[in-house]
């Protein structure tokens, strides 16, 4: 089901709020959180239905995104390396759509980490000593609500307070709300015509592609 | 800290600025773009009323949704076709060269930039595709993208990247005969492992190294991504000039020597601080075959699936996963294990060498009964230049289908796909869960000549036992 009731993410992040699931397991790459059938599309606006298409199919409505309790859930607790695989941005995207605003894990594949915050999603990380214990605690109540202070990077519920970690590059972006770096970028242009100027590529032995 | 590396160089040259939060604004020399990431780059471009920043720096193509039987156009499936007809309309909208369908330079998007020129030593490369490393095999630094940032270089021909540590990865000997790049990189991921390279570029350098040729080195670099590794990339050398020069858009008369004076002083320099090395000795790779559902689960094909007692703690619970979905015993012998489908193309195994490693397992051969065995060039180039050759007879006479260019079944965003449960033999690039367009279908990842053997023999083959004896016309049956 997809929520539109929350906004997806824009101008500062600070806090994200909502009930937490989970997934289980290393090495979740992005062809399971989208299938590649479902990238034939010119747009993202559809994705929120297809994430995790198949896997859900496989398990004939046990997965976490088809159970009840966890329809509206916006922080997503993962294990390692997940997002791994092709750099599609549909996956993110998928996730978003579906509801997701945050994610906690071991790790996160690069690429993937990048998209999130393209989108104004935070990628925390918690210590693998702790992720079982965070895992065991989103599980035991699955109608408790969190919340993720990206200030104190800490997430926080009745039962307890986990503390996670953010890189602080990102972490400035998303406080700052300038975790969509298209006008940063577009704004920096004498610097880049600079940089240009010396690329031997561009000066030395040019060659048009045109 | 890495320092003296090619990466350093090239990361300092492209350094544009100093973004607040710490990420560097980084230059991008060229921009491939294809029809899968791009319409909606376009589109948020549309909405902030932005121009193409340097459309002259950015090329696109079409493959990831191309048939591979017929191209007519419009294609038989509508959503393909609304996909390509965007592109051509973004393309002519922006004033952005399209390498199109039947143009003779439409293909795999990383097959295409080498074989053009387009990538050279030296450049910042983005794509929105994770397999964009490839273009690291000629001292490029060269890195996968999203759609947000293929918006943003499109805006501004320029990302805000993190700068990452470099990691040696030293290969002595030399590899042996029937084991190739693929299996070199399948080694190295089974070594390390699909997420030690997340924060890393990998250097690809040693002996081994300095012997492949660029293809081979394109190979290794295009899979640096599953080892987790953003960037992979070889420093430049005689063989990578000698593989550019005459390529459409290299430099030629002065302008090659100005180049090749550039690209002869950007290799890593003999005392460059690495973060990180590994040793590897390609005397010891054999032919390696994928078992599991990540590029990391490989084994040579000469041994076992491994058994929970073999495995590191964190590695039980998928490699328990994967067998249960592979439908593989541990410890059962990977050589023999039956196939359905045999595909070899894709941008990690789809150039003239790959094919001629293939054709010559195939040449004389016959493809076992029942098996559907497929063969995509990754270019209309490579097509063009096999057919030249022969090689296109040579796999219709062994019973092998010869195909249009694409990506095809490497992620079965086009017609060709595996089905049901069915099980390939891949020279593609991953084998996760359901890649080959079945949910439930399974991929074995090998070399494009181990795929050929495993073709003529119906199962996961040891290709050294038909390289003895290629001169005799053998047809196995299963």
């Amino acid at each position: 089901m997809t929520i539109e009731a929350i906004p997806f993410p824009h101008g500062s992040i600070d806090q994200v709020r909502g009930r937490a699931l989970m997934l289980r397991g290393d090495d979740i790459d992005t062809d399971r959180i989208i299938p590649a059938r479902f990238l034939k599309c010119v747009s993202f606006e559809a994705l929120g239905d297809q994430v995790f298409e198949d896997d859900r199919l496989e398990l004939g409505g046990s997965h976490p995104f088809d159970l009840t309790v966890h329809q509206g859930a916006s922080i997503l607790v993962v294990n390692d390396n997940f997002g791994c695989g092709s750099s599609r941005e549909h996956a993110p995207q998928a996730l978003m759509r579906w509801g997701i605003r945050a994610l906690i894990g071991q790790g996160f594949a690069e690429i993937f980490y990048g998209n999130c915050l393209a989108l104004g999603i935070p990628c925390a990380t918690v210590a693998l000593a702790q992720i079982d214990a965070l895992q065991q605690a989103v599980a035991a109540d699955p109608s408790q609500s969190w919340g993720f202070n990206l200030q104190t990077q800490q997430l926080t519920s009745a039962t307890g307070s986990w503390d996670l970690q953010l890189e602080s590059g990102p972490l400035e972006m998303l406080l700052s709300g300038r975790w969509d770096a298209t006008s940063q970028l577009v704004a920096q242009d004498a610097a880049l015509k600079r940089t240009m100027a010396d690329l031997p590529y561009l000066n030395d032995f040019v060659a048009s592609l045109h | 800290m890495s320092s003296g590396t090619l990466y350093d160089k090239v990361w300092d040259l492209h350094r544009v600025a100093d973004l607040p939060g710490g990420s560097t604004q980084l230059f991008v020399g060229l921009h491939l773009i294809h029809e899968v990431t791009s319409p909606q780059a376009f589109a948020a471009l549309h909405d902030k009323g932005l121009p193409v920043r340097c459309p002259e720096r950015t090329v696109a193509t079409v493959d990831h949704i191309v048939p591979t039987i017929s191209q007519t156009r419009p294609f038989a499936d509508p959503l393909a076709e609304e996909m390509l007809s965007t592109l051509e309309r973004n393309c002519a909208n922006y004033g952005i060269v399209l390498c199109g369908l039947g143009s003779g330079r439409q293909g795999i998007v990383h097959v295409i930039a080498p074989e053009l020129g387009l990538t050279q030593p030296g450049m910042t490369v983005a794509c929105g595709d994770s397999h964009t490393s490839t273009h690291g095999a000629f001292g490029a630094i060269a890195f996968g993208i999203g759609t947000s940032q293929v918006r943003d270089v499109l805006a501004s021909q320029s990302l805000a990247m993190n700068k990452l540590k470099v990691r040696r990865i030293w290969v002595d000997g030399q590899l042996g005969s029937g084991v190739h790049a693929k299996d070199l990189i399948l080694h190295v991921i089974r070594s390390l492992g699909v997420k030690a390279g997340v924060g890393y570029a990998y250097e690809f350098a040693g002996p081994a190294i300095d012997l492949l040729s660029m293809e081979e080195r394109m190979t290794l670099c295009n899979m640096a991504i599953e080892g987790g590794a953003r960037c992979g990339y070889v420093n430049p050398d005689g063989i990578t000039f000698a593989y550019l020069q005459g390529r459409f858009y290299a430099p030629i008369g002065e302008a090659w020597h100005r180049a090749l004076a550039w690209w002869s002083s950007l290799a890593s320099d003999p005392n460059a601080v690495f973060d990180d090395e590994v040793r590897f000795d390609a005397a010891s790779v054999a032919p390696m075959v994928t078992w599991g559902i990540t590029p990391g689960q490989g084994i040579a094909v000469d041994e076992s699936v491994p058994t929970a007692d073999s495995l590191e703690p964190s590695e039980r619970p998928i490699a328990e996963e994967a067998c249960r979905y592979m439908d593989l015993e541990p410890g059962m012998a990977i050589e023999g294990v039956p196939v359905d489908v045999c595909f070899i193309g894709s941008c990690t195994n789809g150039r003239l060498s790959d094919l001629k490693a293939a054709a010559a397992i195939a040449k004389g051969r016959h493809v076992a009964q029942g098996i559907k065995a497929f063969v995509v060039p990754g270019s209309e180039q490579v097509a063009r230049a096999a057919e030249a050759e022969g090689l296109d007879g040579v796999f219709r006479k062994a019973g092998f289908e010869w195909r249009e260019p694409g990506c095809s079944m490497c992620l079965a965003m086009n017609p060709d796909r595996l089905e049901g449960r069915q099980i390939s033999a891949s020279s593609s690039n991953r084998n996760f869960k359901g890649r080959q367009g079945s949910s439930r279908g399974r991929t074995l990842l090998m070399s494009p000549a181990m795929v050929a053997a495993a073709a003529i023999t119906g199962r996961v083959t040891d290709v050294r036992k038909l390289i003895s004896n290629t001169a005799t016309p053998k047809r196995f049956h299963q």
